[in-house]
Formats: C-alpha cells, sequence, structure tokens
C-alpha cells in the first residue's frame, strides 16, 4: 500500500469549471515536489489530499483511509500541511503555544507535545523565541513558526504549500535541511514550489501540473529534460540545466556541484 | 545627457518602536530618474524597511525613531502626508493578501480603487485599467473575487493596482515570491519596459540571477547598513558577499568554481556571460 493513491480523481468549485479533471497517482516515501503554474490546482490538490476538500468525482486514500469517509480531524493524525501563507494558519499570541496547538489537538499529552514543540522550535532556529508573538516577527520567521507547528505534530505526512517564500539563501538551506530529515526519520514530504533550483537540489520526484492534469511524473532529473514540454506548463529547467543545453552538454545537469564537477573531468 | 536625480537619501537612520536597534543605520544614497535598482540582503538586513521608508510609511504609519532625510521627486517624504506621496511613489507590498483593500468584490474594481483615489476620469481610469490586466495577463479574471485568485494571480493584481496609478517611482517588495517560473520572468519584463519608459524602479528581491540581468545597480544591505551600491556584476564579483548572507548567481557560482573571470576581473553574472566564457574553453 502506498502512503497516499489518488484514484481518477476530479474537482471543481463551481459546477463546470474542472479544476483538476482526472488525476490517478500513487505518492511513496520519496522526497516529492508538485511544480507547475499559477492557477494549475496545486494547492486544491494538497487541501483535498488534506481532506479539506472532497473530490467530486474519484477518491484519495490517506494511509488506505478514503478521505471521502474521514474527518479533517482524524486525518490531521496522518497528515501535517503547512499553509502558503503563514497568518491563515497563525492564530495565537505566544509562539510556544502556537506551535503546541496542533499536537495537543491530535491527541499528544502535554509532555510530549511540548518536547515536540521545543524540538520542532529548534529545527527551524526559534527554541530562544518561544514567548514572543509570532505576529510581532518577520513573514519570513511566521512561515517557520508555521513549518514548526506542523513539525510538532510528528505525522507521517507532511506537506509544505511553497515553503521557501520570503525566505533568503540561509532560510532555504534550513528548508533543504528539514526536509533531508524528514525524508530520513521515514516521512513522506509533499512540497508545492515554484523555485526549480531548489528542487532539483532537494527531491527525488517530480510531479507536473498543467490546466488540472499531470503533464509529467518522474525522477527529478528525468522530468527536468523535457524543456518544451515545462515551457507549455509556465515552467522552466534549472538555471544549470539551461546553461549545459546552451553549452550543448549532452549530461543533464541539475546543480552546481554537478556542473563542477563534471567540467573538471572532462 | 540629462539625469535626474530622482531619490536622494541622506544619513537615514531608523529604529521601530519597542526595538533598541537601528533598522536602518545611516543611510545615504542617490538615485537617477529611470534606473532599475536591485536591494539584496539576507532576511532582517534592512530591505523591507528601506522600501517602507521611500514611501513614508516608515516613520509615518509605524512611528519610531527617525533621522535623515528622504527625498523623492523633491519631496520628503518623511514630512509629507502618505495620501499625497502615494501619488508620487508606489509600493508593491511583500504579501500581497496585506495588499488587496477587501473592499472590492472584482479584480477590476480592485485596480480601480487607487485611481478613484487619484479622482482621474473614468474614461482614463477604463484605459489604464484595460491596459494593466492586460500587461499582466489578468484580462480574463477581471469580474473574480480578488481572494478566489490563486497566490500568485493575488500578486501579479497587487502589482497592477501600483502600475496603473503611474507614479514616478515604484519600490517592489519581493514581487515575485508566489509567481511561476514564466510569470516571474513576465513581472521583470513589464519592470523593465516602464523603467525603459522612465519610471524609476527600486526591488527587494531574493531571485539572484534575475537582479542579475536587469538591475542596472545593486545595493547590498547588511544589519541596517548599505554595504555597497554599484552594478550588479561587481558587487556579485565581491569575495566576501557569501558572508552578508547572500548568494551569488548559479552562474557566478559555476565560474567562481572555475575561476573564469572577464578582462576587469568580474565574474559572469548571466547566463550569456557564463554562455561566452564557457563555450571559449570547451
Amino acid at each position: 500500500m502506498s502512503e497516499i493513491e489518488v484514484r481518477n480523481l476530479h474537482f471543481s468549485y463551481t459546477k463546470g469549471q474542472e479544476v483538476l479533471a482526472g488525476i490517478t497517482l500513487d505518492l511513496n516515501l520519496r522526497p516529492t515536489a508538485i511544480i507547475g503554474q499559477n492557477g494549475a490546482g496545486k494547492t486544491t490538490f494538497v487541501k483535498l489530499l488534506k481532506g479539506l476538500l472532497k473530490p467530486t468525482e474519484g477518491d484519495i486514500f490517506v494511509k488506505g483511509y478514503n478521505t471521502k469517509e474521514k474527518s479533517v480531524a482524524f486525518l490531521a493524525r496522518y497528515m501535517g500541511l503547512v499553509f502558503q501563507n503563514p497568518n491563515d494558519q497563525i492564530f495565537k499570541s505566544k509562539l510556544i503555544d502556537e506551535v503546541m496547538f496542533g499536537p495537543l489537538n491530535i491527541g499528544q499529552d502535554e509532555k510530549t507535545a511540548k518536547r515536540n514543540s521545543l524540538e520542532a522550535l529548534d529545527l527551524v532556529g526559534l527554541r530562544n523565541r518561544i514567548n514572543e508573538n509570532p505576529y510581532d516577527l518577520s513573514l519570513s520567521d511566521r512561515k517557520l513558526v508555521s513549518i514548526a507547528s506542523i513539525l510538532a505534530m510528528d505525522t507521517d505526512i507532511v506537506v509544505f504549500d511553497e515553503p521557501t517564500i520570503a525566505q533568503d539563501y540561509r532560510g532555504k538551506e534550513k528548508i533543504k535541511d528539514i526536509i533531508r530529515y524528514l525524508k530520513d526519520k521515514g516521512k513522506l514530504v509533499i512540497t508545492i514550489i515554484h523555485d526549480m533550483d531548489f528542487v532539483a537540489e532537494t527531491f527525488e520526484r517530480v510531479i507536473v501540473f498543467n490546466r488540472g492534469k499531470v503533464l509529467l511524473d518522474g525522477d527529478t532529473r528525468f522530468v527536468y529534460s523535457y524543456r518544451d514540454k515545462l515551457r507549455t506548463a509556465s515552467l522552466e529547467q534549472p538555471y544549470v540545466m539551461q546553461l549545459a543545453q546552451k553549452l550543448h552538454i549532452g549530461t543533464p545537469l541539475l546543480t552546481v556541484d554537478e556542473f563542477t564537477d563534471w567540467f573538471n573531468k572532462r | 545627457m540629462f539625469f535626474m536625480k530622482i531619490i536622494t537619501v541622506e544619513h537615514l537612520k531608523y529604529k521601530y518602536p519597542l526595538s533598541d536597534k537601528l533598522a536602518l543605520d545611516d543611510i545615504s544614497f542617490e538615485i537617477e530618474q529611470g534606473e532599475f535598482i536591485g536591494i539584496i540582503g539576507q532576511n532582517g538586513a534592512g530591505k523591507s524597511t528601506l522600501c517602507q521608508a521611500l514611501v513614508g510609511l516608515v516613520p509615518n504609519f509605524y512611528k519610531g525613531s527617525y533621522g535623515g532625510t528622504v527625498l523623492v521627486n523633491g519631496i520628503n517624504v518623511s514630512k509629507t502626508e502618505v495620501s499625497e506621496v502615494a501619488s508620487h511613489v508606489g509600493l508593491v507590498f511583500q504579501n500581497p493578501f496585506n495588499q488587496i483593500t477587501g473592499s472590492k468584490l472584482t479584480v477590476y474594481e480592485e485596480v480601480a480603487f487607487g485611481l478613484e483615489n487619484l479622482g482621474l476620469p473614468v474614461e482614463e481610469m477604463k484605459r489604464r485599467i484595460d491596459n494593466v490586466l492586460n500587461l499582466l495577463g489578468l484580462y480574463e479574471f477581471r469580474d473574480k473575487n480578488p481572494f478566489d485568485l490563486s497566490g500568485g494571480q493575488m500578486q501579479r493584481l497587487a502589482i497592477a493596482g501600483i502600475i496603473a496609478m503611474q507614479p514616478e517611482v515604484i519600490v517592489l517588495d519581493e514581487p515575485t515570491s508566489q509567481l511561476d517560473p514564466q510569470g516571474s520572468e513576465e513581472v521583470f519584463r513589464v519592470v523593465q519596459r516602464l523603467s525603459e519608459q522612465g519610471m524609476t524602479i527600486v526591488m527587494a528581491e531574493h531571485k539572484m540571477e534575475k537582479i542579475a540581468a536587469y538591475s542596472d545597480r545593486v545595493m547590498l544591505l547588511h544589519d541596517g547598513k548599505l554595504i555597497d551600491f554599484d552594478i550588479p556584476k561587481k558587487v556579485f564579483s565581491r569575495e566576501d558577499i557569501e558572508e552578508y548572507g547572500v548568494i551569488t548567481p548559479v552562474y557566478t557560482r559555476i565560474c567562481k568554481n572555475l575561476d573564469i573571470k572577464d578582462e576587469n576581473g568580474f565574474y559572469p553574472i548571466t547566463i550569456d556571460e557564463a554562455h561566452e566564457r564557457l563555450e571559449k574553453i570547451l
């Protein structure tokens, strides 16, 4: 059984206007990036995985449970979603209360919730600010608070909607480390993201959404080699790959390190 | 050719209320009309605060202690009503959710909001709104509720609302963070076109490849201080740039690893420059 099974998924907010038009795929333990143009249905898709929306046709099974038959509260034990806009998620006036809310809510006892929350805040680098009001933090730090809140719930599946928004270089490195850490802990990480180079450096599998359907799905290097198909979905290859192609280098190089190694060994 | 100084900042110092640290620490610079300026630096360096200071929200909205002067098009922004400043310089917020008024039911009316406040004739408003919606690929969504847009569409709407007002200066605080790659490229192209038409652009951004390709000069901030303000090539070739929490464009990093410089001792910063150098070697 896969962690998540999506079968012939259709969804529309307004009758006759399909946002998702027949998606079938399995999500396993490989860190997976979902990319696609604005309005392609990516956020809608993860809301459906989380059970916040229900399919108009087809089914989604999370850990074997059909999302149509289970409550959002039940599914929350298995899957955490970090919202695109942290302001939609944050509502407590103290950072530690904010992060502990989720774990307590899915039934962790006070002690476990506290331990998990402190650990999560450590991971995002905000442990020394637990008594502050989240709304006094910058947008990038608030995004890290929203990430910590989900990590503290210790769910098997973690979904990020645009985790690198407002992050600088160090913030992005931190998020990269968190994704690797979650992978090592045996968790499924799914991320919606527009930063192609970040994807190239961090994710093993890439799924391209286009007009409510899956355009490409496979290993990162494989998906990124389809330049023209990516363009039809308003996407681009990672910068390193663009340079390699312009130089007619036959090897699909994804990262700065790969390029440097290739050059030195040629 | 005569270049007019449109922004002059002298010894700008600023501290947020309740903070004991200067968010902007003695910053001075001049910007000429029609320049495209990129602001880079790690989070907390003062990029957003400087953006807010250029439109007078710092100090007039945020309060706090303020010193020095910011002149935009001859007006001293800290001593002028925000509404008066708004007709000269527009700010696109970092988070588009904060910019959407919430008082308008359609994308079309949302763009009209700023224009209504300027008191423009209806025909002129319609012309500008149609133009800007087309420019940013939003025309097909004109009857939608702004809050039903995706994150990226909303970000383009926030930009459209400001461009429609045709201020002399546009300040953009990470305006493409939620856009897909082509959408983000389009915004840079639109903004570049505006700067070629004489509008002055100041943009805080983390996408270094884009800043390298599009900006005339780059401002490097760190800890509230202005570290450097020069052509992108010079700034991205600084050996100490990573100490400021800034990563250089992918092309620069590759060339630096391979020790490839141009005749002036600078690293290539764009795909074309890197291509040109590497092609000769390969």
